[in-house]
């Protein structure tokens, strides 16, 4: 008598899409917003910035001098915009921050390379944003161990870089080429899919109790589960357009190499939407109206990008951070997203990461319906 | 379904908000095809008394039936056969006349129901309007919408929460007509209201002020029950008499109907020396029967010191 009516649930699933279909502009909105982010996100952020401008002040014009200016010409990272003469020069750039690096060669530089003296060339970074400067300096260091082979044949040959004790292959697997994209790319699809499902279920109920439609609601015999999975079930749907957008973006736009298997992403990503809408629809259960809601959903989602390794290397954060970041679905669709697609994971290296996305839909389903019941007493 | 003619039969009821009693211990009985008008001023807990009747919320204290099942807890089974019609319209405004209606016959299960929301659009004299937009309709159609919508399920009890709020008189008298007719075919009707003429048309009348039931019964039992003494008065210099009389023990109300004064009181000897005491050729005085807005108004009075 009082389970679960699948007729109950049909009625507020078909409700609900008519609804959706009524209001034209948010469900423009729900296609427009993954559309915009993937353009945005994907074509404007870059991790490996190249070609930062820089300043010279070489006080030796020798030939050395002028190779390590080429070779730092051609490794794409420094585009020289300024010969300085002096040091206040050099100092007034960084300044007004019309160049990223300095790079000062000593007028002993030659004479000092030849007599194996080790000459310095001091590199002057602004690293306010130490992003922007980080790969370039990683440059330099590997520069310096090869520029000058050529240019010290015969006996000279000595000077040339020493091989260390030790030598390091490095392989770096799934994107060789440090391409952002790779990474951006899919990971958006966790970042569009928790602020587009949060946002609109959390409206979902605060909606109902503002129109005064959720008295009427409540005294049919309609129960909350019924309602929550009724209200959910229509934006799954629009949660899968929302894949499907992205991937054909990823595919045809960025090139995002697509390793594992899709069906098996498309399986995931239905446990990914439905915890997120279970949390939209518990903000809504808790906010009193519409306003509040959307704060709640932008509360949630804040952490969603910062904390879950979208934008920052997870593994860099400290332990209570990550902790947090550990209870954020996103985090863990984010694993499984870049592992299906960029290392070709199958449903065995994903298990680790599905489980706690199950764990949070019960949970958030959870709490929504002890609060749904608790609307009117 | 039980058999007993008792459609409501509820005793001590009451429910607290917080530490305030919005409903204290009321007793009602209603019986089948009966129509029920509940009386009292904003406020006065007649929204949540009617919750509690219909599931929406749960009792603190006080037992009872409504439709033979427990108001504490058989609220699913209630909720079945209830037909509750909010004070505020509360259908879906984006949401066509037939899909309102078709959605609510849904969650109820209504068998045929494609038939049933149409026999429910062509009783409304909707049918050619019915992919218009709820919330295009003006006052009187949401009305008779709503109240289509809570009967798509044949329930045995309608609950209407201050129905004809905002409706024009002939919207109302078409409202009350039809209630009449589906009481006659057996359903009984609990009504709230603040319209007198309204509560002449009730076959049994409760008055409910700050959570308090004050008093009940048929419309001329509740007339007496309030031992209201009430004389008019016609002549010259009406608003002067009014302030003179306003003054005078004895007297409670003095109303200004047209070129009529209505005096009330409940203690008909200190009202019939306040008017010896201003009566002279001028004026035409009679004593008349009270009217249930001399009575209505009175107990409202009464409740105010009794509770406050």
């Amino acid at each position: 008598m009082n389970r679960f009516a699948f007729h109950r649930f049909w009625a507020i699933v078909l409700k609900e899409f008519i609804q959706m279909k009524r209001d034209r502009v948010t469900f423009a909105m729900m296609i427009g917003i993954p559309l915009m982010q993937l353009m945005l996100f994907g074509f404007a952020i870059n991790s490996d910035p190249r070609h930062l401008p820089t300043a010279i002040r070489a006080a030796d014009q020798g030939p050395f001098a002028r190779t390590l200016v080429q070779a730092l010409r051609t490794s794409d990272y420094f585009q020289i915009v300024h010969e300085a003469e002096t040091e206040t020069e050099t100092q007034r750039l960084l300044q007004l921050g019309d160049v990223q690096f300095v790079i000062n060669i000593p007028e002993d530089f030659s004479r000092k390379l030849l007599r194996g003296e080790r000459p310095t060339v001091l590199v002057e970074a602004d690293a306010t944003d130490p992003a922007a400067t980080g790969p370039a300096l990683a440059a330099v260091n590997t520069l310096a161990s090869s520029i000058f082979n050529r240019d010290l044949p015969g006996p000279l040959a000595r000077l040339q870089a020493k091989a260390g004790p030790v030598d390091f292959r490095i392989h770096a697997h799934y994107n060789p080429e440090n391409i952002t994209q790779y990474n951006v790319v899919p990971g958006l699809m966790g970042v569009v899919l928790t602020l587009t499902m949060v946002v609109i279920t959390a409206l979902a109920i605060t909606r109902e109790r503002e129109r005064g439609t959720m008295e009427n609601l409540l005294a049919t015999p309609v129960r909350p589960f019924e309602v929550m999975a009724g209200k959910i079930l229509p934006y799954i749907a629009v949660g899968y357009i929302q894949v499907t957008l992205i991937l054909v973006a990823a595919r045809c736009l960025f090139g995002v190499p697509m390793v594992g298997s899709l069906p098996l992403l498309y399986a995931v990503a239905l446990f990914f939407i439905a915890a997120n809408l279970a949390m939209g629809i518990t903000c809504s259960t808790l906010a009193k109206n519409q306003l509040q809601a959307v704060q709640m959903a932008v509360f949630f989602f804040l952490p969603s990008i910062l904390l879950t390794g979208f934008m920052f290397p997870f593994r860099g954060m400290p332990e209570w951070a990550q902790a947090v970041g550990s209870c954020l679905p996103n985090t863990h669709f984010l694993r499984i997203v870049r592992g299906i697609l960029l290392k070709g994971n199958g449903p065995l290296e994903i298990a680790p990461e599905l489980w706690p996305l199950l764990l949070f839909l019960v949970v958030a389903m959870a709490v929504g319906l002890k609060r749904y019941r608790r609307t009117l007493d | 379904m039980n058999t007993t003619d008792l459609v409501i039969d509820v005793t001590g009821i009451t429910k607290l908000f917080g530490d305030k009693t919005v409903v204290n211990a009321i007793d009602l009985q209603v019986k089948r095809g009966e129509i029920y008008g509940f009386l009292g001023p904003n406020g006065s807990g007649k929204t949540t008394f009617i919750r509690m009747l219909c599931g929406l919320l749960t009792p603190d204290a006080g037992t009872g039936t409504c439709l033979g099942y427990d108001v504490r807890n058989q609220q699913p089974e209630i909720k079945r056969h209830v037909g509750y019609m909010t004070q505020r319209f509360s259908y879906y405004e984006d949401l066509s006349i037939r899909e309102n209606l078709d959605f609510i016959a849904r969650i109820y299960a209504v068998t045929d129901r494609a038939s049933a929301v149409q026999n429910s659009l062509e009783c409304l004299g909707l049918a050619n309007r019915s992919h218009q937009l709820a919330g295009q309709l003006s006052g009187g159609w949401k009305q008779r919408l709503a109240l289509a919508a809570c009967l798509i399920h044949s329930p045995q009890l309608l609950l209407l929460d201050e129905p004809t709020a905002g409706v024009d008189p002939k919207a109302r008298r078409e409202f009350w007509d039809e209630i009449h007719r589906l009481a006659a075919d057996g359903l009984t009707v609990l009504i709230t209201t603040h319209y007198m003429d309204e509560a002449e048309r009730c076959h049994r009348l409760a008055y409910i002020a700050y959570g308090n039931l004050l008093a009940r019964g048929t419309l001329d039992e509740v007339l007496a029950s309030a031992r209201l003494t009430t004389w008019t008065v016609t002549g010259p210099a009406l608003p002067a008499l009014a302030e003179n009389l306003r003054s005078r023990d004895g007297v409670e109300q003095v109303v200004a109907f047209g070129n009529t004064l209505h005096l009330s009181g409940r203690d008909p000897a200190k009202l019939a020396a306040a008017v010896a005491t201003v009566r002279d050729s001028r004026y035409d005085w009679k004593q008349t029967r009270s009217t249930m807005e001399d009575v209505f108004i009175s107990l409202m009075d009464q409740a105010k010191d009794n509770f406050k």
